[in-house]
């Protein structure tokens, strides 16, 4: 009896979210519907990138030297493969090498959104709930970050950490280093969002109502005033996951992020440039296009969402 | 002078569209206003009476707009004026006066910037003379030390005096008719019989008609001539306000007036009506307040009622309908 | 005579409304404070509804927070069944707290629009460990809200698909839920239609001689105050300055204060009583007039009214705090 009443929740559940004013208005903008399907279509070749290709780029034993710089959609002359995108100097299918760098690059991208969603959250909540000297403290160490620019702070984190690792340590905690440089300069923006919406809810009725039975002010916090966060959060999220995307890139293209032997979608921009002047272009343009493809589909996705879930723009 | 009323509103339907489909906010209106007459428009939130305001006034926001009806000042339409034409008349000839007085003075300038502003860019006078008569008319509402107060910000006011400002404002221009949207909601009940007042004489003297929107049938007993009562974008009933009050005719009101706890009576219980005013996206076919009514019959569920006959007014009640042969249930 | 439930003495709640140190440095300004509530007492007995009407600014909301221990006293004391009502969290006070509960003014902001109705109205039970397991929770929610006219499956929807009176049922079975004795209601209808307004009204009565409900009872409408209301306080500039039976209050107002309001009170029923005119404004509580602090609007002032403030004095149906009705007193005697 009780798991039927369950699965009738799920149910209504979905029932009320296809039903919602979000979905409704999704299916109105032709902008979110886009963004979305190269979202989905981007990360899901991603995931399933050893089922959609024909070579692991990052396994020599797979690569045929001779297959370098084949042009895209010719026979190569030597060996007579063809690649959709075209080979690189090495031999590595660019098409393969796109869906194996994004996977660095949305897992650096997505991981480092977690750390500062964490963070800045958590921060935020405890600022705006709590007030006083800790609200001054954590916001002037906000105002204090924000002073240095994302970039510099990530280069400046990645720097200290390649100064107290032995090299031999270097490639394996290079995306690690990097998922935390980002993370750090990005959690400031949730920690201010999340703080205002907590001082917005703290006066509301209702918690004065969890007050007035003696909820303690974490049941209050957790409860009560982060789940009316969250929409917030999530808009930021994901506009936030765009700008990771590209601080990874241009972090692994300045040479600081990801190592050659895991290259991300910045990486092997950087290994491209070398070669756009000798005519091999598509060893830069296609992870390039790739890039900004999925960097300006995410933020689309989350523009849209902002405004759907703000009524107030209207 | 014309044999035209001083307004007349007449079908009057304003519908705004959501997810496709149109939901009608003002529902075939039609009612007339005398010169010097005060109009009660009465109703609970979503009984559309805002939106009507808001329609005569030439305010109703997009994607919201008349899709139906007229509005017509001394004979003249108004409902189909450009906004450059409509922003003649609003001020000029119609004055109003909001809930809040904050949305109709700026901030950032005295209130004699604001009302010589507004006196001169509708009357031809004098910097000086538009003074005077700002100095008089803040007097008038009762302002003390009007003429050192003139220099102030809306700011230096309280609630109460503010709305005075704003009813200074309204009149500046001499206009035939002011649209006062719930001027005594936001405000104390002791300062809201003081504004009551200051408005009731002021536009007596200058024998300016007036429709009073509001939900408070108290407000309305105190200061309108006849009362129409709105409930989900349609008028339920109109009439002289004494008879309304004292000896309703529709079902609603009935039940409205009945659930007002007063000072006098000392009944235990009040008359309540069960359920609520129905959604935009959801009003019930044939009579709108049918599913709340006592008195409901076959008919009502049906066929909806236009405003019809009875006595000394207007009512949209089957009950009241010659033809009705059915004996109510 | 049936028992005291709270007694309130002498409470009093100052705000310091100074300017930032360093603009007092610079403007050579003193530190200002605002007193809210202005050594009031009351006492409300088993069973009974206590209303305190005044405007906006008399206190009446600070005092309804302090009550419920929402709001620390600046001084006074505030005991519920003979013990003090405190700010704290031990385990005498949890005991407490199930017994007294609060009705918020606005429906839409005393729900948690992230929760379902049947945790919202199940929170207290789970606070106070009312409960042994789910089905007893999910029967008492049940009943719950069937005892406010809503139904057991309305449970499972969402505070917004409610009507703002429905959203008031829901924040009264969240009151009951702990089977509380006391329940302070906080403007429960201003923000309701009229039509829903009686709704309510009669509700909470039906609830109070059900379950032997004892109401403090905050509002600004006289006649809502007159309807709900066994005695009534009346309060001016965060002072009690009438405290009377409700019949007595009505018929023969013993402050000029309570009669100003009186007279403001739109006339529906179209009586045409006598009315005076109102007369001035509520002044700035930070420098309240010296002596009665309502002489300047007063119509029976006299010259000891603007030195002097008066004390509360007992009058045939409670007491007040005017010279004018002591004197009426006294030339009775």
């Amino acid at each position: 009896m009780v798991p039927q009443g369950e699965d009738i929740d799920r149910m209504e559940m979905i029932k009320r979210f296809v039903d919602s004013d979000l979905v409704y208005k999704f299916n109105r903008s032709p902008v979110a519907i886009i963004a979305l399907a190269v979202t989905v279509l981007l990360i899901g070749g991603a995931v399933l990138a050893p089922f959609v290709t024909n070579q692991n780029p990052f396994d020599p034993a797979s690569l045929n030297l001779m297959n370098g710089f084949s042009k895209p959609m010719e026979p190569n002359q030597f060996t007579g493969d063809t690649f959709i995108l075209g080979a690189d100097d090495q031999g590595r299918d660019v098409y393969a090498t796109i869906l194996y760098g994004m996977r660095i690059s949305l897992f650096v991208g997505f991981s480092a959104v977690l750390f500062a969603m964490v963070l800045g959250v958590s921060l935020g909540l405890l600022s705006g709930f709590v007030g006083g000297r800790v609200d001054v403290i954590i916001m002037r160490i906000a105002d204090i970050q924000l002073t240095f620019p994302a970039i510099l702070v990530a280069l400046l984190i990645f720097g200290i950490a390649k100064g107290i690792t032995p090299p031999s340590m270097r490639d394996q905690i290079a995306i690690w280093v990097l998922i935390i440089a980002i993370g750090l300069s990005d959690w400031v923006q949730f920690a201010r969002v999340v703080r205002g919406a907590t001082m917005v809810e703290k006066s509301k009725e209702y918690v004065q109502a969890a007050r007035l039975i003696g909820r303690s002010s974490f049941v209050i916090m957790i409860r009560h005033i982060l789940p009316n966060t969250l929409s917030s959060v999530l808009v930021i999220a994901t506009i936030s996951l765009a700008l990771a995307i590209i601080a990874e890139a241009t972090l692994s293209f300045l040479g600081v992020g990801a190592p050659p032997t895991q290259p991300s979608l910045g990486t092997l921009i950087r290994i491209g440039q070398g070669f756009l002047f000798s005519g091999e272009w598509w060893i830069l343009f296609f992870p390039a296009i790739t890039l900004l493809a999925l960097a300006l589909s995410v933020n689309l996705l989350g523009d849209w969402l902002r405004d759907a879930l703000n009524p107030k723009l209207k | 002078m014309s044999d035209h009323p001083l307004l007349s509103v007449k079908n009057l339907t304003v519908q705004f569209p959501s997810r496709g489909a149109m939901l009608t906010a003002v529902d075939n209106v039609s009612f007339d206003l005398a010169r010097g007459e005060v109009l009660g428009l009465v109703g609970e939130s979503g009984a559309g009476k805002s939106m009507t305001g808001a329609a005569i006034i030439g305010l109703i926001e997009p994607p919201g707009r008349i899709t139906g009806g007229s509005i017509s000042l001394e004979g003249k339409r108004i409902d189909n004026l450009s906004s450059a034409d409509m922003r003649q008349i609003r001020g000029r000839r119609i004055g109003m006066v909001f809930q809040d007085p904050l949305t109709s003075l700026n901030p950032l300038f005295t209130i004699a910037e604001q009302l010589v502003e507004t006196i001169r860019v509708h009357l031809p006078v004098s910097a000086k003379e538009a003074r005077e008569r700002a100095i008089g008319l803040l007097n008038e509402v009762g302002i003390p030390a009007a003429s050192q107060r003139i220099d102030d910000y809306p700011h230096q006011f309280s609630g109460g005096m503010r709305q005075r400002v704003v009813i200074a404002l309204a009149l500046a221009a001499e206009p035939e008719l002011v649209i006062a949207d719930e001027p005594t909601t936001a405000l104390d009940v002791s300062v809201q019989a003081q504004i009551i007042d200051v408005l009731k004489k002021l536009c007596a003297e200058r024998n300016a008609s007036v429709i009073l929107i509001t939900h408070d049938m108290g407000v309305i007993a105190e200061t309108a001539d006849r009362v129409a009562v709105m409930y989900a974008g349609r008028l339920a009933e109109i009439g002289p306000v004494r008879s309304v009050i004292k000896d309703a005719l529709h079902p609603y009101t009935k039940g409205l007036m009945g659930s007002i706890p007063s000072l006098t009576s000392t009944d235990d219980r009040l008359v309540q009506i069960p359920g609520s005013m129905p959604r935009l996206n959801n009003i019930p076919e044939g009579c709108a307040f049918n599913p709340r009514c006592n008195q409901v019959f076959a008919r009502c569920t049906k066929e909806r009622p236009e405003l019809m006959h009875y006595g000394n007014r207007n009512v949209s009640c089957w009950l009241y309908d010659e033809a009705t042969t059915e004996a109510p249930a | 005579m049936s028992e005291t439930l709270l007694e309130v003495r002498d409470l009093t709640r100052t705000f310091d409304m100074s300017k930032p140190w360093l603009n007092r440095v610079l403007e050579r300004d003193g530190k200002r404070f605002l007193r809210a509530v202005d050594h009031v007492s009351f006492t409300i007995r088993k069973g009974e509804t206590f209303a305190l009407v005044g405007e906006s600014g008399s206190g009446k909301s600070t005092i309804a927070k302090m009550v419920v221990g929402l709001l620390p006293s600046s001084s006074g004391e505030i005991l519920f069944d003979g013990a003090p009502i405190g700010t704290g969290a031990g385990s005498s006070m949890r005991a407490m707290r199930s017994r007294f509960q609060m009705i918020f003014q606005s429906p839409f902001a005393s729900l948690n629009p992230r929760w379902k109705v049947r945790d919202i109205v199940a929170e207290p039970i789970i606070a106070f460990d009312m409960v042994q397991n789910r089905q007893a929770q999910a029967a008492r929610v049940a009943e719950l809200l069937e005892l406010v006219g809503l139904t057991a499956s309305d449970g499972s929807k969402y505070p917004h698909e409610f009507s703002g009176g429905q959203r008031q049922r829901i924040a009264i079975a969240r009151a009951l839920s702990s089977n509380p004795e006391f329940i302070v209601c906080d403007e429960p209808t201003s923000a309701l239609d009229v039509s829903v307004q009686a709704q309510i009204l009669n509700l909470m009565r039906d609830l109070q001689d059900e379950l032997g409900l004892t109401y403090l009872f905050i509002s600004h409408d006289l006649s809502v105050v007159r309807h709900m209301a066994n005695r009534i306080g009346v309060l001016y500039l965060g002072a009690l300055v009438e405290n009377a039976q409700a019949r007595g209050l009505f018929e023969d107002p013993q402050h000029p204060y309570t009669q100003m309001l009186l007279d403001a009170v739109p006339d529906v029923d179209m009586t045409n009583r006598e009315r005076e005119e109102v007369i001035g404004e509520i002044p700035n509580p930070i420098s309240p007039p010296d002596g009665c602090v309502f002489h300047p609007r007063c119509v029976k002032a006299f010259d000891r009214c603007r030195v002097e403030a008066p004390v509360m004095v007992a009058t045939q149906y409670g007491e007040a705090k005017c010279f004018a009705a002591e004197n009426v007193r006294k030339a009775g005697t």
